[in-house]
């Protein structure tokens, strides 16, 4: 028998017959009595100045109820404190095209979008700065007025001596790497829906409840009440299923603001659910980057020095850019021993739509160049790339250069597991021509030790009740977004208190209900709801161990709980299973039948679990438990400017090997398959484990062959999922996953992330794998047909291809101008009258 | 546009809904007939979120006219459940982690319902093919094939045992 009943087990996810049987509900699957349409108007402009807004025609029209624009909610909030630029709808000035502009609250969609065209603004367009490279230049028609030069945040950080590291090392590598942007694409559109309630006191509007999808209710309950200037007890947030997230949904999305603010104008719930288009203009994707690399090593492989330069194209607002920025320098640390480090990060400012937290937080894009460039080094000094990584690991416990804490370290174990099962050793360098093998490695933080609101509060807090029924209700702010977190919590609870799963219902992410949890992002939920909601069950068993210690005559010590069974240790198991886990005490309890309570103080040597529960409820009064968790202080990192992001009580490691071949002729580069070890800590739950690893490095797959948002001119080129491209399920290999267990000193029952940290790697994994192949060294993804050929005609010597303007994907200098290879000489197709290009030429501007 | 009033049979019942002519099939289940299962996932027939099955073939809710399919037997995943419990392909894609958000859900058992009703025994690739008309997000599709391969051996050894017993 294994040493834990219920985890450790592949089990299905506690909502997953909802899920397919369509009786699960999402936001936009909810109607309340009374509720309007809410629609939005966007900007067709990247950058103007709003002279004049007339809504009185839409506000005329039958069936519209309100119109609400920017002066009906001015109040600035953001996701970050140091970041609060944005407002639920544009006041004065629109800064992207699809910028939130007027809502229209009305009985049918069909109105609403009548209404739409009713609305009279009269925009000033102002030049737009697209390329974040010419926009840190800027000196005028600055994007936010209280940001010089376009730059939303700078950091300059230096570690150890680089100078010295640099001046040590044997052999010097440097080069530019680009990773174009990329979106989460999450298959359930952002939908909130908001209602008021009359103040029965006052009489008039009071509590407001918006149900929306998000990752994080109580962030969205705090801006909410920024911007509707509502005490926070009088919102109350509820999380429905949500439909997918990858960070996308972290933060606060516009239509939830908008929702709320136009319910209060309309007197009435208003539900708004984002069009697939809209949804690419909320974005908050992965920006793309430019990475300027140096790594300095000794010719045994070792690192001596890293000096990294990071330009990230932000868009027009900060969002998560402060955080972002921070992730990519600061993960530079925590995978490898790295002794010297140089960091620039610039977060910059363009007229595109803002981009966010993606899956894999500001560390993905710098991870493919540095993977990409360790790989070349190895290359270069005849080493093998495996053992170019085994030289590099880090020696836990430690503390790295730039103040990361680890303590667990299952990277040597995933390494030696993916050379192993790729059988690495015997077919590297002997497959046929055009066939290779690349190797990457990854890490990401088991949720971050410090709150994004800086706090020494506890970032997680779980209620339990149990009553006399020997129901236990979870009541958790954990956001279940499909990565398992109410089932991970049930399992947690249900292993402590030694019951059965089915006795556990979780009550999840409902402002009202459920004690604080900062939300589902930065791979936290695990890690801190999961000790939280364990301290809870401990706090809980602790009382009913206590009882049944008395009722069983023994010390508390000798009190067993297992499998709906509670017993004095060493007694054995006469009764079957199913005579004592209920029976004995059903009807009585509630009426306290002094029979039964006779009955029940006769000394036992072993009771069921509800025997347990009344007994203990009798003892104490009653049964409830609080459990709560901060990150230690040990992990909260350094003191320097910026030190508050990166640290992390946990990471999770990764280790991959691709297999690709590729067609020289056509650039069609094919994956075979992917061998990903990730080290969890422990599974608690291993088939949610596996899914969460394999959708991880099926996402960076997408990024790495063919995901990229194609942009003219501010313009979202392929906002439609066809367009956009994620791989669907003819383009998408089969994907090994090994489970390495570290089991974390500090993570529940040693757990820690899985979720995010595998998707790094898989995209220089591949790029190293292109090169094993076919000797061509991208340092430009996506790795699309005409980047490759291009790559491989260069090396030949060939022609240059038109599709990629003659850029050789091996060097690439800039962000060429439509982002991507879709549309090349400017000659982007004109999708409606509204395109800003076209507007530009034909009316002068003004509309 | 004035209303019309028309008769769907779903999920083996009628019903009589005033609805205009160019009401879309999945605003009609959703909003008129409150079967919410069928998701909006792109509006424009990419992503298979929608997919209900008409006279048993799989098909994209969010680009039909409602009014067009009178007469039809119009299945959504509200009808494939066996009696009060779950089709087995509905707990296998539980048990093997096949949804997670589970918003591409319904349109999966819709689309592979429909595969297996007309190719019990379909190869690797022709699953693949069939999933190829729905996009999920969360999964990479791995562990719908292992659900998909369990069911149909389940199917298999059913079937083996039915003969075995005559």
């Amino acid at each position: 028998m294994s040493e834990y009943s219920v985890i450790g087990k592949s089990i299905a996810m506690v909502d997953s017959a909802g899920k397919s049987t369509g009786a699960g509900k999402y936001t936009d699957d909810l109607r309340v009595t009374g509720m309007l349409v809410g629609r939005i108007l966007h900007s067709p402009y990247p950058h103007a100045m709003i002279r004049r807004i007339d809504t009185s025609k839409a506000r005329a029209l039958v069936g519209v109820v309100a119109v609400v624009t920017g002066e009906d909610a001015p109040n600035q909030y953001g996701i970050l404190p140091v970041g609060h630029d944005e407002t639920a709808l544009a006041v004065g000035k629109v800064r992207y095209v699809g910028d939130n502009v007027a809502c229209v609250a009305a009985v049918s969609e069909e109105i609403a979008d009548r209404a739409l065209e009713l609305i009279e603004v009269e925009y000033e367009p102002l030049p737009a700065y697209f390329d974040p490279e010419q926009s840190m230049k800027a000196e005028r028609d600055l994007i936010h007025e209280n940001r010089p030069n376009n730059i939303e945040k700078d950091y300059h950080h230096v570690f150890g001596d680089p100078e010295k590291g640099f001046e040590e090392a044997d052999y010097v590598a440097e080069a530019r790497y680009i990773a174009n942007e990329v979106t989460h694409a999450a298959m359930e559109p952002h939908s909130t829906l908001a209602s008021f309630e009359i103040d029965p006191q006052t009489g008039k509007q009071g509590r407001l409840t918006v149900w929306s999808s998000t990752q994080v209710p109580y962030y969205l309950q705090h801006k909410l009440s920024l911007v509707l200037e509502l005490p926070m007890s009088q919102i109350r947030v509820i999380k429905p299923l949500v439909g997918g997230g990858f960070g996308g949904k972290s933060e606060i999305i516009p239509l939830e603001i908008i929702a709320a603010v136009t319910a209060r104008a309309a007197n009435a719930p208003v539900k708004i659910t984002y069009t697939r288009e809209e949804v690419f203009w909320a974005h908050r994707g992965r920006p793309r980057t430019i990475v300027d690399l140096k790594t300095g090593v000794k010719n045994d492989g070792r690192i001596t020095a890293v000096a990294c330069k990071v330009i990230q194209d932000g868009g027009a607002y900060c969002s998560y850019g402060v955080v972002t920025i921070l992730y990519s320098g600061a993960l530079l640390g925590a995978l490898y021993d790295i002794p010297n480090i140089r960091y620039d990060g610039y977060r910059v400012l363009t007229n595109k739509p803002a981009c966010g937290a993606m899956r894999g937080h500001g560390t993905v894009n710098v991870r493919f160049a540095f993977e990409s460039q360790m790989d070349e080094i190895a290359a270069k000094l005849g080493l093998d790339p495996a053992e170019m990584r085994r030289i590099n690991l880090l020696k836990p416990p430690t503390v790295t250069v730039n103040g990361l804490r680890v303590l667990s370290y299952g990277l040597p174990e995933c390494v030696e597991q993916v050379v192993t099962r790729s059988r690495w050793n015997e077919r590297r360098g002997k497959l046929p021509k055009g066939r290779g093998l690349g190797m990457a490695c990854s890490h990401y933080v088991s949720g971050a030790a410090n709150s994004i609101i800086r706090s020494d509060m506890p970032h997680s807090t779980v209620n339990l009740k149990i009553d006399r029924d020997g129901g236990v209700v979870v009541y958790t702010g954990a956001a279940e977004i499909g990565q398992g977190s109410d089932t991970m919590t049930a399992q947690i609870v249900a292993e402590v208190l030694g019951c059965s799963l089915s006795r556990v219902k979780v009550i999840a992410a409902d402002t009202d209900l459920t004690p604080i949890d900062l939300g589902s992002y930065s791979s936290r939920v695990t890690f801190m709801s999961g000790n939280a909601a364990l301290r809870a069950a401990e706090e809980v068993k602790k009382n009913i161990v206590s009882a049944a210690a008395q009722r069983m005559e023994c010390s508390p010590e000798n009190v067993m709980m297992a499998e709906d069974r509670v017993w004095k240790r060493g007694t054995e198991l006469v009764c079957a299973h199913e005579e004592v886990a209920s029976g004995h005490v059903d009807g009585q309890i509630l009426r306290g039948s002094v029979l039964q309570k006779r009955k029940d103080e006769a000394v036992k040597q072993q009771m069921s679990f509800e025997e347990a529960v009344v007994a203990a409820i009798d003892f104490h009064g009653g049964l409830t438990g609080t459990g709560s968790y901060a990150p230690p202080v040990e992990a909260r990192g350094g003191k320097h400017k910026g030190a508050g992001v990166g640290p992390s009580p946990a990471y999770s490691y990764s280790a991959q090997v691709a297999e690709v071949s590729v067609d020289e002729e056509t650039g069609v580069v094919t994956i075979h398959k992917i061998w990903a070890a990730h080290d969890c800590g422990r599974a608690l739950n291993p088939v949610a484990v596996e899914g969460q690893v394999i959708g991880s490095v099926w996402m960076g797959l997408g990024q790495a062959m063919q995901e990229e948002m194609v942009w003219k001119d501010g313009l979202v080129m392929n906002p439609g999922l066809l367009e956009y491209r994620s791989p669907s399920s003819v383009e998408s290999p089969e994907i090994e996953c090994i489970i390495v267990e570290s089991v974390d000193p500090e993570g529940p029952f040693g757990a820690k992330e899985a979720g995010e940290g595998s998707l790094a790697a898989t995209i220089p994994a591949i790029s190293n794998a292109i090169y094993d192949a076919v000797g061509v060294r991208l340092r430009e993804a996506p790795f699309t047909p005409e980047r490759v050929l291009a790559a491989v005609r260069a090396k030949h010597g060939a022609k240059k291809i038109e599709m990629t303007e003659g850029v050789d994907p091996t060097e690439p200098k800039t962000f060429r101008e439509h982002g991507g290879s879709l549309w090349y000489r400017g000659r982007g197709p004109e999708r409606h009258a509204e395109d800003p290009a076209r507007k530009a030429v034909t009316a002068g501007g003004a509309q | 546009m004035n209303k019309q009033l028309i008769e769907l049979r779903v999920n083996g019942r009628t019903h009589e809904l005033a609805v205009q002519p160019n009401a879309l099939l999945l605003d009609v289940l959703r909003n008129e007939l409150a079967l919410t299962g069928s998701k909006c996932g792109c509006d424009d027939s990419s992503c298979g979120a929608c997919t209900v099955q008409l006279d048993g073939v799989a098909m994209l809710a969010c680009t039909m006219l409602a009014a067009s399919f009178q007469g039809c037997e119009i299945t959504t995943v509200e009808g494939i459940a066996d009696g009060g419990g779950l089709a087995a392909l509905q707990k296998a894609y539980g048990d093997f982690g096949g949804s997670q958000c589970g918003y591409c859900t319904p349109g999966f058992m819709m689309t592979v319902h429909g595969l297996l009703a007309s190719n019990p025994d379909p190869t690797d690739e022709e699953i693949r093919a069939a999933l190829s008309s729905n996009l999920c997000r969360c999964t990479g599709y791995s562990q719908m094939y292992q659900a998909i391969r369990a069911v149909i051996e389940a199917e298999h050894a059913h079937r083996q045992k039915e003969i075995a017993a005559r």
